[in-house]
């Protein structure tokens, strides 16, 4: 079957959902590739190199909506888009059907399927199609560079010549994909970051980007289906404002990035707090196109306010990146390709029995299957509350001294029935067996001695020694070559002759291994 | 040659063999002690042909030939083995010096014992007894462990039914035989009883599963040991009682190091089978991703610290010469590389640290287990190569899961996990390892040699 890429119309976007690369894949998937003439320039891939890579090159969208069996877009079809599209045609793209009921419907009648690449569900093995995450993961890098151009200062603290730099401070909302990728761009450039989220889980995962978690001492989980957070009670909005509240007047620049699927982004950072921060300070509102985190974010632009700070609200982050975010867009549209296509051959099967593909189909054959059930797996495995209490260290001091109680108990104790098993040896046996029984019990405490400090690495030189050393029996045999009893003679011949080859293969593999380790 | 000489000689040797044991203390003093016990053997030999007029024998020439042929096998054998197969080659020398206890043994009984009063006839009659019965439950037992460990015969556990109860019913089987032959009812009774404790060493280690081998093959080192105490007693050689003692003592403290290892009770591991479990397990969230070989190495290129983890699986698949290049090419690229080994991995105490010697893995970067768990959160990427239980989770997560408690890597405390595997299986326990389905896990498919191989080619 034939998947083809049209120029994206939508003022503005520069993104293209298939790159020359991509498409290798997608030809080794048994598919043709075509894509429309000039599609890739504004992300830098020109006709030629779509040529090259075997895909063929349209001339116009007309002509590759009619040759294509299957479309791979970044945004949703326009309308003019939508009368182009023939039955059976199925589509992929970012689609917010729960935000675009009407395109749905409009979709529906023209009895194509479609996919949504933002109702990939958050699971582990659909990471690698997650166009949201590698979108959002642009959207937090670029977010901290746009800020970086606005703000007039160094991101990292400096103590030149000239004067001391204080470090940016830099607060983070929400520490999904975008506001991670913030973080780890920021702290990078050297800034303090500091970060909140509603989701208590994320809290390592915002340390391990290096960023301090702002603890909120509030006893509520805001994790909701999916991997998203759910909204948050009036109390626990009341204590966050007053945690932001104490943050905003030391903050050089605030990124929020906080969203609640399905409905308008959540005002976490109302005029007041804006009035509270410091001339020349910036503000990212990655939410600008669900309404903002900010009370005056204005969608796709960017303001200053009367004191000082700059709001920027663009909400086409990723496509202001265009190579790089094609790349990714194009490799979670190709993989997602690659689940849809087992066989690999050139034919997708929509297997309406797999989480991802039917989360992902909004339509199929012409009905409408949004929503989709619930996904089975949890995107982020909850910690399970472990019943263990962590013990006090006067508590593990009691353990321990209890455990060598225990152990001098059982040392003792051990040593008295030994006492008393030799005496009752040494009343029967004769001396001269008594001697021999001394020579044997010391050895075997020489013997637990030194190999208790044999190195763990040496274990099998180890064995391969103690191997040639118990060859040492050959000393019984040779006693006993002294008789006239041929059946012992033989036998003892016998036991010589393999337990010399115990002595001398024992010993040589040892040598053998021993000079194989080596220092670096 | 003086019986005092004669004692003095073994006394050297006694020594010198202690100085061998205890130089394995470190990689480099090793390399020195070796000598010291081959010249303790060659004193102890010596002087007993000399001090004992060994060679006044009219068996000389088959003495000598039974020495030369052997030494020429030795060599060969130690010059020809391969680093995996040294686990079998080490059960085989176990069987030689089972069944040389076995031979002398009988060989006792045959011989008359005028000048022994009668207590000192039972004792030695006792000794006798002693030492054939260990010594023939050794043989067997190691023969066993070398067929399961070159896969002549299979590596599962073979229960048949009533197998403890049978079990007891041949070592009382056996003790009857002892106490008849201690009442002099004839030699028959001995090597009836030989047959019975041939038959009770095959069949424990049948019952034993592959990977609990090396404790089986330390607990068969120690009766090796204990054999050659037994003879020395009745030989009243104390040579050869010290020298058994040394062994028999090292096999006992490695069994008790693997079974600790595993959190296991050596009664049960040598009874086979598994513990009982005190509840369900833990339901595994997640899903098994795998991942593809040009990933691996864009991790591993971009990586700084990397904990390598071998299992037997690396041995199966002779994948050490891979991993020493792997590990020579990102340690030239200035990558912190290290090998976390655990003390069961491989079939034999210490195994993963020769075969990687052995493919010229320097022996300061692989690392035990207590040594290299506490780096795991700062470690980027972690391989694991055909291991399973040993990286299991579950024995710390899931109170009830039958390996709760056995000590493991921490592996997935690693910003991620590459596990190269077989297939979907479970390991040998048969105990689901959440490892692979965590967020930071990635399974590679396939042999672990190939994958390696193609891994290499985008690493230089």
């Amino acid at each position: 079957m034939k998947i083809g890429s049209p120029k994206e119309i939508f003022k503005g976007e520069n993104r293209i959902a298939m790159t020359p690369e991509s498409a290798k894949h997608l030809q080794k998937l048994g598919y043709e590739c075509v894509v429309q003439s000039g599609a890739g320039d504004n992300s830098n891939f020109s006709d030629k190199d779509y040529k090259d890579a075997g895909v063929k090159v349209l001339k116009n969208a007309d002509q590759l909506w009619k040759e294509s069996d299957i479309i791979l877009k970044v945004r949703g079809p326009e309308k003019s888009e939508i009368s182009k599209m023939k039955s059976g045609q199925q589509i992929i793209s970012f689609i917010w059907p729960g935000q675009n009921k009407l395109l749905l419907e409009s979709l529906k009648k023209k009895k194509v399927t479609v996919q949504a690449m933002d109702m990939i569900p958050r699971i582990s093995r659909a990471q690698k199609m997650d166009a949201l995450s590698s979108m959002a993961n642009i959207a937090g890098y670029r977010a901290v560079i746009e800020a970086g151009n606005q703000f007039g200062r160094f991101f990292t603290g400096q103590i030149t010549a000239a004067g001391k730099v204080p470090p940016a401070k830099i607060l983070v909302i929400g520490a999904g994909v975008a506001g991670l990728a913030a973080i780890g761009t920021a702290k990078s450039m050297g800034a303090i970051v500091r970060s909140f989220d509603v989701r208590p889980e994320v809290a390592e995962q915002i340390e391990s980007m290096g960023a301090e978690f702002l603890m909120l001492d509030f006893d509520t989980d805001g994790s909701g289906e999916g991997g998203y957070a759910k909204p948050a009670s009036k109390e626990f909005i009341k204590k966050e404002m007053e945690l932001f509240r104490s943050q905003a007047p030391e903050l050089d620049i605030v990124i929020t990035t906080a969203l609640i699927p399905g409905m308008p982004a959540p005002k976490l950072w109302p005029k007041e707090m804006v009035d509270l921060m410091k001339p020349g300070s910036v503000i990212v509102d990655l939410a600008a196109e669900q309404g903002g985190n900010c009370d005056l974010t204005v969608p796709n632009k960017m303001i200053e306010t009367k004191n000082k700070v700059k709001i920027i609200g663009y909400t086409d982050l990723p496509s202001r990146m265009a190579t790089q975010a094609s790349t990714l867009y194009s490799t979670n549209t190709r993989h997602l390709m690659d689940d849809l296509t087992p066989k690999k051959d050139g034919i997708p099967l929509i297997n309406m029995e797999d989480d991802v593909i039917r989360g992902a189909t909004v339509i199929h054959n012409g009905e409408i299957t949004f929503p989709p059930p619930k996904p089975k797996v949890a995107a982020i495995a909850k910690h399970i509350n472990q019943n263990i209490k962590e013990k006090t260290p006067e508590e593990l001091a009691q353990d321990q001294i209890n455990a060598e109680k225990k152990a001098g108990k059982i040392q003792v104790s051990s040593l008295i029935i030994g006492a008393c098993l030799m005496w009752l040896i040494g009343m029967y046996a004769p001396s001269e067996f008594m001697q021999h029984f001394i020579v044997f019990i010391l050895s075997c405490f020489v013997g637990f001695q030194v190999i208790w400090n044999v190195s763990h690495a040496l274990h099998t030189p180890l064995m391969a020694i103690t191997n040639a050393i118990s060859g040492i029996i050959i000393l019984g045999a040779l006693l006993q070559m002294e008789t006239t009893n041929n059946i012992v003679s033989i036998l003892a011949l016998i036991s010589i002759f393999i337990a010399t080859i115990n002595i001398v293969g024992g010993f040589m593999v040892t040598k053998r291994m021993l000079a194989m380790f080596q220092r670096s | 040659m003086t019986i005092g000489l004669l004692t003095a000689s073994y006394i050297t040797s006694s020594v010198l063999f202690i100085l061998a044991l205890g130089g394995l203390s470190n990689q480099e003093k090793a390399k020195r002690a070796v000598w010291y016990g081959i010249v303790g053997m060659a004193i102890a030999v010596i002087a007993t042909l000399l001090g004992e007029e060994i060679f006044l024998t009219e068996w000389l020439e088959w003495l000598i030939a039974a020495i030369i042929v052997g030494s020429i096998i030795g060599i060969i054998v130690a010059k020809k083995v391969q680093m995996t197969g040294m686990p079998q080659l080490v059960a085989a020398l176990h069987s030689f010096v089972g069944l040389a206890a076995v031979f002398i043994g009988i060989n006792s009984a045959l011989l008359p014992h005028l000048e022994l009063s009668n207590t000192q006839l039972i004792i030695h009659n006792v000794e006798v007894f002693l030492g054939v019965f260990i010594g023939a439950i050794t043989f067997t037992g190691s023969i066993i462990a070398f067929g399961k460990l070159s896969e002549i015969i299979s590596g599962k556990a073979l229960i048949i039914p009533a197998r403890h109860a049978l079990n007891v019913i041949m070592f009382f089987g056996c003790l009857f035989l002892g106490y008849l032959f201690l009442t002099h009812v004839g030699n028959w009774t001995l090597i009836a009883m030989t047959i019975i404790a041939f038959l009770i060493g095959a069949h424990l280690v049948l019952a034993i599963g592959g990977a609990d081998m090396p404790v089986v093959v330390s607990m068969l080192n120690s009766y090796s040991g204990w054999a050659a105490a037994a003879t020395g007693f009745m030989l009243g050689n104390d040579l050869l009682i010290v020298t058994g003692a040394l062994v028999g003592s090292s096999g006992a403290i490695l069994s008790y190091i693997m079974c600790k290892a595993m959190n296991r009770n050596f009664i049960s591991v040598i009874l086979g089978g598994w513990g009982d479990t005190s509840g369900p397990t833990m339901d595994i969230d997640g899903e098994m991703i795998a991942i593809d070989i040009e990933t691996v190495a864009t991790a591993l290129n971009e990586a700084n610290t990397i904990v390598i983890v071998p299992g037997y699986g690396m041995a199966v698949a002779q994948a050490q010469s891979a991993v020493s290049e792997l590990t020579s090419r990102l340690r030239a690229k200035k990558k912190k590389v290290r090998f976390g080994i655990h003390p069961v991995a491989g079939r034999l105490p210490g195994h993963m640290n020769v075969l990687l010697a052995e493919a010229k893995v320097p022996y300061d970067i692989v690392l035990e287990m207590d040594e290299i768990n506490s780096d795991f959160p700062d470690t980027d990427v972690v391989i694991i190569l055909g291991a399973n239980d040993i990286v299991n989770p579950a024995a710390e997560e899931d109170p009830n899961s039958p390996i709760a408690g056995m000590p493991v890597l921490q592996v997935w405390k690693a910003k991620q996990v590459f596990i190269s595997k077989r297939g979907q299986g479970r390991g040998y326990s048969g105990i689901e390892n959440p490892l692979f389905f965590k967020e930071n896990s990635r399974m590679v498919y396939g042999d672990a040699k190939k994958s390696l191989d193609s891994i290499l080619q985008y690493i230089n």
